[in-house]
């Protein structure tokens, strides 16, 4: 009964790996289009429908919604039947949550792009889109609570359970509130607050639990060894869930918003470095002895260099947040970088992983060709690591040139460069996305 | 017992997320409770002599067919559909709302921020901002005239050379003068920080 085979839909996962990969087309070329704007070639330039604003707008948001969900969601329905021994709870639902999610992507882009968007970072999805997703929410965490409830009745969960019941429960709550109490009830600096806890919440109890709880899953299926330490595993997860809500007030330093919370804040923050380090060290050590799955397993490797990108962000999270810091980087470029490093170096690297893992068991044909993966790998890796790190040194000097009272137009002036080098690295990650499309499909159209 | 679901679910999943909600999201909202919540209209007669009213000298036959005559009532109309478009168009993805206390802004901008200026109708949802690829607004009162916001609209780089910003010719009329969206936007902008003028 337990059979792997009956207890996956392939369907469904196939479906959201398509899905999600189309959305993050359209995400990207959103995102060079608008970085177009920052070297004067805007080539929509006057249409409304496209203006620059909007084109931001619908990159964050396609990207999140769009491509980090649907891959992430992929991931759980390969992953949660298979470690729970339970299929979720049902087939049809899961195909109705599928395309509930599609069309309200769909429904969010063209809101967004037609001047409807909702005046909250990450939550610009249109009002009359929100309950929908709200309620699309509450049936993924259905859906998928099933299985859970079903395997915790006969023993203890494996950590991969922990962090999805986590992020499940805590994203109904977190968009709600980020959604809807700064919009109608909390103005100001209160909701100041709660829109910079709305932010990272995304991130932090979303995006980041069920990705770990995913690793927690692919890495010692692959590399056929067990999570090196129990109690770091522990430490790890209970960490992350106390620390992570405590912090996304520190979007807003040096502001309005009263200077204890902003401390706590911080505090929280730095707090969260040390507990990604012990889950850091958890996947080094389980991985050592085994170094060579780098070389040889792409999924490892897109997985581990996620991971050590994460440290890095995290480390870089630990210093940007301390109010001295802030006083130069915050307004700046530095900021644009850490976000893309956080979703595209760490999450779509993991979401990237997973598909080259799964790809060719989905498929049932072997990669159409290995080296193809190998340029998809470095091309991302090479691009986003010009992009972040070329963002992070622009937004040094425009915060100094600030700082040292400089004209506006100055800070201006010497970002367009950098701005141009940023445009190459997207044309590079583009490119390395392309070459992951390709090698799929032609996996696919290959005789099985 | 602790790894079941359960206790993951109560304690992680709905404990964790209260604490966070009550130390980092109620803690703000019982200590600003005090300041009293003004709506539009107060913001509108708090405001007297805002640039609104000279619009309606400026551009006469636009302006009454998009808001009648030059009244406080048709003032917080304006502001009101200036907010959406400020929202709308994502002005707040390049431009922030708050002086900070440090990194000479107040020389660069003017007054430092206070909570109790963003306590108002049109602070909800708050317009902070997290980015300026342009500079602060929220000083920008008076500093510049109708006029120069009409034209920087319309094409920021005549105006001002080598800006990134976007133009907006959605906010203009076939004549090329400003349509009922324009007049709002400029009478937002107007508005931002009158109060400390």
């Amino acid at each position: 009964m337990r059979n792997h085979q009956t207890l996956v839909e392939y369907g469904i996962v196939t479906a959201h790996i398509i899905a999600g990969l189309s959305f993050l087309v359209l995400a990207i070329t959103a995102g060079l289009l608008y970085s177009l704007q920052f070297i004067h070639t805007y080539p929509l330039s006057g249409v409304e429908f496209f203006s620059p604003g909007r084109v931001r707008m619908l990159h964050t948001n396609v990207g999140l919604y769009g491509w980090i969900l649907n891959g992430l969601l992929a991931g759980l329905y390969w992953v949660v039947p298979r470690v729970s021994g339970y299929q979720v709870l049902s087939k049809r639902l899961s195909w109705f949550i599928f395309w509930v999610l599609q069309v309200l992507i769909a429904a969010t882009a063209i809101g967004i792009l037609g001047g409807y968007a909702q005046g909250i970072e990450f939550g610009e999805t249109p009002l009359f889109v929100d309950p929908f997703i709200v309620f699309g929410l509450i049936l993924i965490a259905v859906n998928f609570y099933s299985p859970i409830i079903k395997t915790s009745r006969e023993g203890p969960l494996y950590v991969s359970l922990w962090y999805f019941i986590g992020a499940l429960t805590w994203i109904i709550m977190v968009y709600m509130m980020g959604n809807y109490v700064p919009q109608f009830f909390v103005p100001g600096a209160a909701g100041a607050a709660i829109s910079g806890n709305f932010i990272h919440d995304l991130v932090g109890l979303l995006v980041t639990p069920l990705g770990w709880g995913l690793m927690y899953f692919f890495v010692p299926t692959i590399i056929r060894k067990p999570i090196w330490s129990h109690s770091l595993s522990l430490m790890g997860f209970w960490g992350i869930a106390f620390f992570y809500p405590m912090q996304g007030m520190h979007h807003f330093m040096w502001s309005p918003v009263p200077m204890h919370v902003q401390y706590s804040a911080q505090v929280a923050t730095i707090a969260v470095e040390v507990v990604v380090t012990s889950v850091l060290a958890n996947f080094i050590m389980t991985l050592r002895g085994n170094g060579d799955y780098l070389r040889t397993s792409y999924p490892i490797r897109w997985f581990y260099t996620g991971m050590i990108f994460y440290w890095i962000i995290c480390f870089q999270c630990a210093v940007q947040v301390t109010l001295t810091a802030q006083k130069i980087i915050h307004f700046t470029d530095w900021v644009v970088g850490h976000a893309h490093l956080v979703m595209f170096g760490v999450f779509s690297f993991w979401i990237m992983g997973i598909i080259t893992e799964i790809w060719p068991k989905l498929t049932g044909r072997e990669w159409h060709s290995q080296a193809l993966n190998g340029w998809a790998y470095w091309l991302n890796t090479i691009g986003i690591s010009i992009m972040f790190i070329d963002l992070v040194i622009v937004g040094i000097v425009q915060g100094f040139l600030w700082f040292s009272l400089n004209p506006f137009m100055e800070s201006v002036r010497l970002s367009v460069p950098f701005w141009f080098v940023r445009t190459l690295s997207g044309l590079m990650i583009a490119a390395g996305i392309l070459t992951l499309i390709f090698n799929m499909w032609m996996t696919a159209r290959r005789k099985g | 017992m602790k790894e079941r679901f359960s206790f993951i679910f109560l304690t992680a999943g709905i404990g964790f997320f209260i604490t966070g909600f009550i130390f980092q999201m109620m803690g703000p909202l019982v200590f600003l409770r005090d300041i009293p919540m003004k709506s539009i209209e107060d913001l509108v007669r708090e405001d007297a002599d805002a640039e609104f009213y000279q619009l309606a000298e400026d551009y006469p036959e636009e302006f009454k067919k998009a808001f009648g005559e030059p009244t406080p009532v048709a003032y917080s109309q304006a502001l009101r559909i200036g907010r959406d478009v400020y929202i709308a168009e994502g002005c707040w993805h390049c431009h922030s709302q708050y002086v900070r206390p440090t990194a000479n802004e107040a020389v660069r901008y003017g007054a430092v921020s206070l909570a109790s200026e963003y306590q108002n109708e049109l602070q909800m949802p708050q317009m902070f901002g997290t980015r300026r690829v342009g500079p602060d607004l929220i000083r920008e009162a008076g500093v510049h005239s109708n006029d120069w916001h009409v034209a920087h609209f319309y094409d920021p780089v005549a105006i001002q050379p080598g800006s990134v910003m976007p133009s907006y010719s959605w906010f203009y009329d076939e004549k090329g003068r400003p349509n009922k969206k324009g007049l709002a936007i400029v009478s937002y902008v107007q508005w931002l920080g009158s109060w400390r003028r």
